[in-house]
């Protein structure tokens, strides 16, 4: 006793689903998406994603835009790495030498970085990250560059303008106006289209430097020199310099600098709460509208499936559309306000099918006989009766969801701070992701999408040929 | 007159349908002793079993007359409202054991649990309480009581039956209607049910009314027979009467219809197929089908006669030799 129906609860079903091939690789794909989501939940708190993902307190600054992900150089191509000096830490091609000059309330400061590059493509940008301390007068800078094997060039004279000063150094115009003449001292003319300045720093310097399509970058030791006059007994200068590569984290980056990886994690728990909530309440509450429908019959029947049929011809999406552009919809509204669109859809119509033909079952009848009520037939006796077929129909539908909400994403409508998989391909989309050959921005969510997919589609296939012995191949 | 613990008089049953009405059950009347069996015997489509729905209440929706008198040990319980009906006659006095055993018990409950139903619907017992006697009532009709955790589908059709009267006497009612309670069994397994029913009877006191259209089957447990015919009751007769010599002329054909195993005597058929219960005919119902038809049997119908000893027959051939009753 007891043991004997062992085979009919869920262990025995789980049991049952691992021995199809779907059922092991739906159950593996969303054991992946799980422990994924809970990790992510654990590992960045909510309210630190939604910050990262705005950006809160610039802390994407020392990331390359739109970089690929760390991973593309096992496949060949030889991107740069972003390189970073900090004058605070001296030693290793760094050197920091601050001196005060007798007599005067002068300091003469030389901070010199050095750094072997060793690409076959040109960083995508340079910034210098300036922390000064002085009174009256901001420190007096002068910036050098110098190739390997070749002269100092210099960049340009700068004043801090403040005490944490960030230097844009390859789209600053002065910048830009020395190199363009330095490059014309190379190759004898101005060129027509001058290398930007990132690249013109790095490029090997014959008549290749005229053009951004023969400019080729030049592998050796770089030296980056900053001398600089400080006014004041205290004064200090440390300069931090970021030469941004172009790749960067396990997933790349976007526009904004952001991590991916944020993203892509941070959408599984989404994904999945969002498609398992908007599948479950609506099968749940059309299950439900379903038998009372059909259980009951008469004019309640009739008024449900009136209401179901005016439902059904009201198109969804327009509908949606015009409700998220005039009020501002976060991601758990939309979900209520789709699930308000489904309830009385197709799924009231075949459900209340099945219960009619039930209900007229000699033991429906038979507990009528008996004396149960309405509420126990139609809790204890019908839905159990119908809940099977409808359970693989139910995990089947996840992906469905998952897919609006992102396809909601892409049409601006989706959760504007909520770091989801559409909203990434929103973003991406946006930023001519494909157009600037941006595949990873795209590819990553997709990926995530199909995973998805896949995890449920599977499961679905399975419990559908264990519900339903009738699909079993033989 | 006290020893019948069901009275039914002048009962009502039509249905309204898109066609029209249909007479079901047309003033119906018969009387049932404690013990005792009664027989209700007839073509698919007579009204048997809508007898059976209208004497325990269990009516559709689209009723066009209900009527008539249900005495239930002197008390008649048409006046009952629906919630003291469930509550007090359906189960805790009249059981009824459904046709098709193969669908009457609920599929996503284990056998226990579905057998113990009615007790936890009706008395408000504990569930521990209500599946112990749930395997009482099990181990009556002779389940073991390992069969408590199995699901339906994992029984034989006669262990399903088994099952079903078990749910049916599990509250200890008086009487049990059993509809069509063997059909779709073998042979054996019908003997078998037929025994235990025979065993309950004596053990419990239990009166039974048995709907069968397998008139050779009634035998074996009536001790009254009813024949009924387009929603009539025909005749009503002592078992031992009835079968020696029915006397309705419908009844004969009957009788004459079941084949049987000693003699070369081949089984008759009734010509003609039975009326619609929308329009019957006028006068006797049976009489397009009768050969002993005359010309006053198409034109009024006939009452019941009294032939002495509860023996009632509605055939005008009996006009003479028979008081009319009421």
């Amino acid at each position: 006793m007891g043991s004997v129906g062992g085979e009919y609860r869920l262990k025995g079903i789980a049991k049952e689903l691992l021995t199809y091939k779907s059922g092991v690789f739906g159950i593996a794909f969303l054991v992946v998406l799980i422990s994924l989501s809970v990790y992510t939940i654990i590992a960045i708190p909510y309210g630190g994603a939604i910050d990262l993902w705005r950006g809160e307190g610039n802390v994407w600054i020392e990331n390359p835009r739109n970089a690929q992900p760390y991973w593309v150089n096992y496949f060949g191509p030889n991107l740069p790495e972003t390189i970073k000096r900090d004058s605070h830490q001296t030693g290793a091609g760094t050197v920091k030498v601050l001196i005060p000059i007798p007599q005067t309330n002068l300091k003469m400061l030389r901070i010199g970085f050095s750094f072997d590059y060793v690409y076959d493509a040109f960083p995508s940008e340079i910034n210098i990250f300036f922390s000064a301390r002085f009174n009256e007068s901001a420190p007096f800078l002068r910036i050098y560059w110098t190739k390997p094997g070749s002269t100092e060039i210099k960049l340009l004279d700068y004043i801090t303008r403040t005490a944490n000063d960030n230097f844009y150094l390859s789209i600053h115009p002065q910048v830009a106006a020395n190199i363009d003449s330095y490059i014309a001292g190379i190759v004898g003319e101005k060129p027509l289209a001058p290398l930007p300045v990132e690249q013109a720093l790095f490029a090997v310097e014959d008549q290749t430097i005229k053009s951004t399509t023969t400019a080729k970058p030049l592998k050796g030791t770089y030296k980056l020199v900053i001398d600089g006059t400080l006014f004041g007994e205290d004064s200090d200068l440390d300069a931090r310099v970021v030469i941004y590569g172009r790749i960067c984290g396990l997933a790349g980056t976007d526009h904004l600098r952001r991590d991916l990886t944020i993203a892509l994690l941070w959408g599984t728990p989404i994904a999945l709460s969002f498609g398992l909530t908007a599948s479950l309440t609506i099968s749940l509450l059309q299950l439900l509208i379903a038998t009372v429908s059909g259980y009951y019959g008469g004019k309640i029947d009739s008024l449900i499936q009136r209401f179901t049929e005016g439902y059904m011809i009201l198109p969804f999406l327009p509908f949606l559309i015009l409700i998220a552009t005039f009020y501002r919809l976060d991601i758990w509204i939309l979900l209520t306000v789709i699930i308000v669109l489904s309830v009385f859809g197709g799924g009231v119509k075949s459900t209340r099918a099945l219960v009619m033909q039930i209900k007229e079952y000699p033991y429906i009848e038979a507990a009528r006989a008996y004396g149960a009520s309405s509420k126990r037939i139609v809790l204890l006796y019908i839905i159990p009766k119908i809940l099977p077929p409808i359970v693989p129909s139910l995990i089947g539908s996840v992906p469905g969801y998952v897919f609006l909400e992102a396809a909601l994403s892409l049409l601006g409508l989706g959760d504007p701070y909520l770091p989801s998989w559409g909203k990434v391909i929103e973003d991406s989309y946006r930023g001519g992701a494909l157009y600037k050959g941006y595949y990873y921005w795209v590819t990553e969510p997709a990926l995530m999408l199909i995973l998805t997919a896949f995890a449920f589609s599977f499961l679905g296939f399975a419990l559908d040929k264990i519900v339903n012995p009738k699909l079993r191949e033989i | 007159m006290t020893d019948n613990i069901l009275e039914v008089r002048k009962l009502f049953l039509y249905y309204a349908t898109r066609k029209g009405t249909v007479k079901a059950v047309d003033s119906v009347s018969f009387d049932l002793k404690k013990g005792e069996t009664l027989a209700l015997v007839g073509e698919s489509g007579c009204g048997k079993s809508s007898m059976a729905k209208a004497v325990i209440r269990l009516l559709p929706r689209n009723i066009d007359k209900y009527d008539g008198e249900v005495l239930l040990e002197q008390q008649n319980i048409m006046e009952h409202d629906e919630t003291t009906f469930r509550k007090d006659v359906r189960w805790k006095k009249i059981s009824m054991a459904f046709q098709g055993a193969m669908n009457s018990l609920n599929p996503v409950l284990k056998v226990g649990y579905q057998v113990a139903e009615p007790l936890l619907i009706h008395e408000d017992m504990k569930k521990q309480e209500a599946l112990e006697k749930s395997i009482e009532s099990l181990r009556m009709v002779g389940i073991h009581e390992s069969f408590m955790e199995r699901y339906p589908f994992e029984l034989s059709g006669g262990m399903k039956q088994r099952a079903v009267i078990a749910m049916a006497l599990v509250t200890h009612p008086r009487i049990l209607i059993l509809d069509e309670p063997t059909s779709a069994l073998d042979v054996i397994t019908q003997a078998n049910i037929m025994n235990l029913l025979k065993k309950l009877k004596n053990e419990m006191g239990l009166s039974y009314i048995f709907i069968t259209h397998d008139i050779g089957l009634s035998s074996e447990l009536a001790d009254k027979v009813a024949v009924m015919y387009a929603g009539e009751v025909q005749e009503i007769a002592k078992a031992e009467a009835f079968y020696r010599k029915p006397t309705h002329p419908y009844s004969q054909k009957l009788m004459a219809s079941v084949p049987t195993l000693r003699t070369d005597k081949k089984p008759e058929f009734i010509p003609g197929a039975p009326p619609s219960l929308i329009s019957p005919p006028t006068g006797c119902r049976f009489h397009p089908r009768c050969p002993s038809a005359f010309d006053r049997c198409s034109k009024e119908n006939p009452p019941a006669f009294d032939l002495g000893s509860g023996h009632y027959v509605k055939c005008w051939w009996y006009e003479q030799s028979g008081e009319k009753n009421e």
